[in-house]
Parts: C-alpha cells; sequence; structure tokens
C-alpha cells in the first residue's frame, strides 16, 4: 500500500525525496500518513482537493484484502 | 534519464556509436559535444578522438505511459499491459490484465481517479495541454452506450410527467455524451447544473 501510495505521488512533486508514508494501525482501521515537502503540499491536494480526493478513490479501492478500512491523512 | 558518453573518429562516428548503445534513432536525443577531436597529420600523429555525450530525450507521453503502469502493477500486483494511441492532444490508454473489474470500480470511479491523475502528470511534464483517456476492456464504449440509453429513456420520462429530470451526477465528458444523445430531440431541452463533483445534467420539456 505504501509502494502504490509512493508510486502515484511521486512524479506529481518536485521534491520525490522529500516523501514519507507513515504508518498506524488501530483496532479497526489503518491510517496511512503521508507527507511532502512543503511546496508540494498543493500538488497533492489541487484545486479543491481534486487531486487528494482522487488519490484516496484509487488507494482505497485498492484495499480489498484487508478486513480493516484504510484511511490516508496528507500532511 | 538514460546518457552515454560515446567516442569516434568523428562527431558523427561518435554519435552513431552512443545511439548504437541506447538503443534509438538521433531524433529522440540530445547530443552535447566534449571534444570534436582532430584528424592529425596524415591521421597518424596528434590525432584526438571525438568525445559526445548523448542523453534520450525524456518523452512526456512515454513518463505518464510509465506512471500509469507503476500505478497499476502497485494496485492489482499483478501484470497489466497497456496500448496507447495519441491523437493530436488526446492520449488513449487501453489497459489488459487482471482485476480490471478492480480497476474500474463502481461507475468507472477508480478508472477515472487514475485518469485524472495521469492528466495532471502528463500536462505538469509536458509543454502542451494534452487530454488524457485512461480505458479498460472497452469500458468507455459500453458506458457510453449506457449512457446514451439512459439519457433516451429519462428524456422520454421528462416529456410524459412534464417536469424537470435530475441525472446523478457526472465527470464533464459523461455530461457531454448525455446532452449530445438529446441535442437532435426538439421535445426537450438539456443543461448541467451544481458545481463539480456535483454538477449533474438536468433535462426539462421544452417551452412552446
Amino acid at each position: 500500500m505504501e509502494a502504490l501510495i509512493k508510486s502515484i505521488v511521486k512524479p506529481l512533486v518536485d521534491n520525490p525525496n522529500e516523501i514519507s508514508v507513515e504508518v498506524k494501525e488501530e483496532a479497526s482501521k489503518v491510517i496511512y500518513h503521508l507527507t511532502v515537502h512543503s511546496e508540494d503540499v498543493g500538488k497533492v491536494i489541487g484545486k479543491n482537493g481534486r487531486i487528494a480526493k482522487a488519490i484516496r478513490t484509487v488507494v482505497y479501492a485498492a484495499n480489498t484484502d484487508s478486513k480493516k478500512r484504510i484511511f490516508l491523512d496528507i500532511m | 534519464m538514460r546518457q552515454v558518453t560515446a567516442s569516434g573518429q568523428t562527431v558523427e562516428d561518435a554519435v552513431q556509436s552512443a545511439l548504437k548503445q541506447l538503443n534509438t534513432t538521433e531524433d529522440q536525443v540530445n547530443v552535447e559535444v566534449i571534444d570534436e577531436g582532430k584528424k592529425g597529420i596524415l591521421g597518424l600523429f596528434g590525432s584526438k578522438r571525438a568525445i559526445v555525450k548523448v542523453s534520450v530525450a525524456e518523452n512526456p507521453i512515454q513518463l505518464a505511459e510509465d506512471y500509469l503502469l507503476n500505478i497499476l502493477t502497485n494496485f492489482t500486483e499483478e501484470k497489466v499491459s497497456v496500448e496507447r494511441t495519441v491523437q493530436g492532444t488526446s492520449v488513449y490508454f487501453e489497459l489488459t490484465g487482471k482485476h480490471m473489474a478492480m480497476v474500474i470500480g463502481k461507475r468507472g470511479q477508480t478508472l477515472n481517479a487514475i485518469q485524472y491523475l495521469v492528466q495532471i502528470m502528463l500536462n505538469r511534464k509536458s509543454n502542451e495541454r494534452h487530454q488524457v483517456i485512461v480505458d479498460a476492456e472497452g469500458y468507455r464504449e459500453r458506458r457510453k452506450q449506457t449512457l446514451v440509453q439512459l439519457a433516451h429513456r429519462l428524456a422520454d420520462k421528462a416529456t410524459s410527467i412534464n417536469k424537470h429530470v435530475s441525472l446523478e451526477p457526472m465527470p464533464s465528458f459523461e455530461r457531454k455524451i448525455i446532452h449530445s444523445a438529446l441535442q437532435d430531440n426538439q421535445k426537450i431541452e438539456t443543461y448541467s447544473d451544481g458545481t463539480d463533483p456535483h454538477r449533474h445534467v438536468v433535462i426539462r420539456p421544452s417551452k412552446r
């Protein structure tokens, strides 16, 4: 899942080396916390959050085998 | 970016040798001459070989295809293949592989999200603006037929009940299919209402 998130985000930002994904597992959910360089925040969120929404759609759809709900936090 | 440094008797020889190593053609590379070389006396004394640095120019459409493939491989964890068609500024990617139903998602929402991301990425890398269409197993064509049928059915409904009929929110390219399917129907008019992502088509009976 982290590989998927990184593969989506990497080409969208100017500082691909400053992407990090932290995973936090809780009882009923897994939270992926994405951080990018402060100049790149807008590039992963987009106008009205359109890019963030598209990233979430793809990431949530990929979560088939886990029984836990997943969440993607940006910044 | 792939690049090699090559040498040869002349600049031209050096470039040809670099192209062979990169397995590409001259129109797809940038050439930087490091040393033009010298012929030398009688080709024996004081000759210097020409040295060039040749790098493969990054083709934004190729980068977009790699991006798409990379996402899909991580997404399905299976091998997915992409066939690309470029027509003017439109780039069409047709996907084949396992788990395509999962890639398409409910009403194509996953496919549309992937398509949007690839378009953003391509337009970021390219100087021209491109329109990207990502398709899997002929989904776009099937969806178009469904939408055209739906449009005609709801147009009939709007005339028979003589009221406005709203459709569910759709992306712009799907709304366009509805508008163009009904543009010759004199009994109704269509327009779009709301703002994205809730923008939707409304069919209303024409006023006489």
